[in-house]
């Protein structure tokens, strides 16, 4: 049987805007993924724990306060210190430009900045997890 | 395989692992469950069951809290529906429980359904085996939204909560077969809510007509999202366990369940290998083409699928 896709959709952090990550997880949905979807105000061990016991594939993470270059490296730290550096972590959001080397130099593997179609994301996931 | 000491020796991405393996139907990992089936059935399994939004998700998070204040451990299975047309699924289960998400003695896991329609997956029960051989004390199982007629989880625990709403319909609705008889406890949720007392009371009638029934399920009012009555519900929930254990029920119930198990993987595995025959054969759709113009009917291509397998 073919194995599904599964993705951790999270909102790290403090803002309270869940809009962006419900489309991006209705889009993996129909997508044929199974995505877990943990809600607001997520501290990094919240979503670190919730992707180990859920044996995700991927980790998106949808930031919009500004607090990216703190908690997304976190995130990807924390997975590693949990022998589970093999989870692909991406980010999405209102991340500037400027910040993405450094967010990718951290870890974490690609960002997408709004008015990304959402295929991308998706051809995006399958062609980089784990397999 | 390594996955099999690792699960042994407590550690979660082994037991997370293994769960996606079983729910893929990865030989390799059904073997390792073979081997260790032995050392599952000492966690407790409560199925909590209910219509959609009833605050199933809300209640297992307080029960779980109430449980982990005592020091046991808890494993929560939670499921939620896979879309018919993807087989993608939201799992949301998650939201409702984000405290207990850094707490080491909880284990939680998000399941989707994947077609199966009882209220729970093919691979819950494997699930629940994973947990319990991993050790915690005990495993809450999460079905989806429930209508009518989903009562698969009573094949699969110990024992079932039942949680209702106030306002989803009459009496007549609580004495209809199916989902109001598989309750051992029942929690009346929302109950600060108009008509809480009446929902109450249509329970207990529909109890009333069990009088030869050896266990009175009792109903417990409950505002989960304020923890309101959640100590008196956990007492419910050892009544029932004491019960069925000071009898041999529990073992009998056990055992009725490893049967309807037995039955289910039964049923499974025919269903593959035909499906898997047939597929191969590309007749399947061609039958069922000519079933559409109504060439041949469906029953003679069963006895002629069925036939060739020399059941």
């Amino acid at each position: 049987m073919d194995k599904l896709i599964r993705v951790l959709v999270a909102k790290p952090g403090l803002d309270g805007h869940d809009r962006g990550a419900k489309v991006i997880a209705r889009a993996l949905r129909d997508a044929g993924m199974e995505v877990i979807y943990t809600g607001l105000r997520q501290t990094p061990e919240q979503i670190v724990n919730a992707a180990i016991q859920e044996d995700v594939d991927c980790v998106a993470l949808s930031i919009l306060s500004g607090a990216h270059n703190t908690l997304l490296p976190k995130v990807v730290e924390l997975l590693e210190a949990e022998n589970a550096g093999d989870i692909l972590v991406i980010g999405g959001g209102v991340i500037p430009t400027d910040d993405i080397p450094f967010l990718k130099e951290k870890g974490v593997k690609e960002i997408f900045t709004p008015g990304t179609p959402t295929q991308t994301t998706i051809d995006y996931i399958r062609a980089n997890i784990t397999q | 395989m390594d996955i099999e000491k690792r699960l042994l020796e407590g550690d979660k991405r082994a037991a997370a692992r293994l769960i996606s393996l079983l729910e893929n139907k990865n030989q390799d990992a059904l073997n390792v469950l073979k081997k260790l089936y032995h050392k599952s059935g000492n966690a407790y399994v409560i199925g909590i069951t209910g219509p959609p939004g009833a605050g199933k998700s809300t209640l297992t998070d307080k029960l779980t809290k109430a449980l982990r204040k005592d020091g046991k451990t808890v494993g929560i299975i939670a499921v939620d529906p896979t879309s018919p047309f993807t087989g993608g699924a939201i799992l949301g289960d998650r939201v409702r429980m984000n405290e207990l998400s850094t707490d080491p003695g909880v284990f939680i896991r998000s399941m989707g359904a994947r077609g199966h329609l009882g209220g729970i997956s093919e691979a819950t029960a494997s699930a629940i085996k994973v947990l319990d051989i991993y050790g915690l004390d005990y495993i809450f199982v999460e079905t989806v939204g429930v209508g009518q007629s989903e009562v698969d989880i009573v094949k699969n625990c110990d024992t079932t909560l039942m949680v209702m709403v106030p306002g989803l319909g009459d009496d007549i609705q609580a004495i209809k077969a199916g989902v109001m008889e598989i309750g051992d406890v029942f929690a009346v949720n929302k109950s600060d809510r108009d008509g809480a007392k009446r929902t109450a009371r249509e329970i207990e009638m529909m109890l009333d007509y069990n009088k030869e029934a050896l266990w009175r399920p009792p109903v417990k009012m409950v505002v989960a999202s304020e923890n309101q009555g959640v100590d008196a519900l956990i007492e419910s929930l050892h009544a029932h366990r004491e019960f069925m254990q000071s009898n041999d029920l529990f073992v009998k119930r056990r055992a009725q369940n490893a049967k309807n198990e037995v039955v289910e993987l039964i049923k499974e595995r025919i269903e593959r290998t035909i499906l898997d025959q047939s597929k191969r054969e590309e007749k399947l759709e061609h039958a069922a083409e000519r079933i559409a113009k109504r060439e041949i009917d469906p029953f003679t291509v069963v006895d002629d699928v069925v036939g060739k397998m020399n059941l």
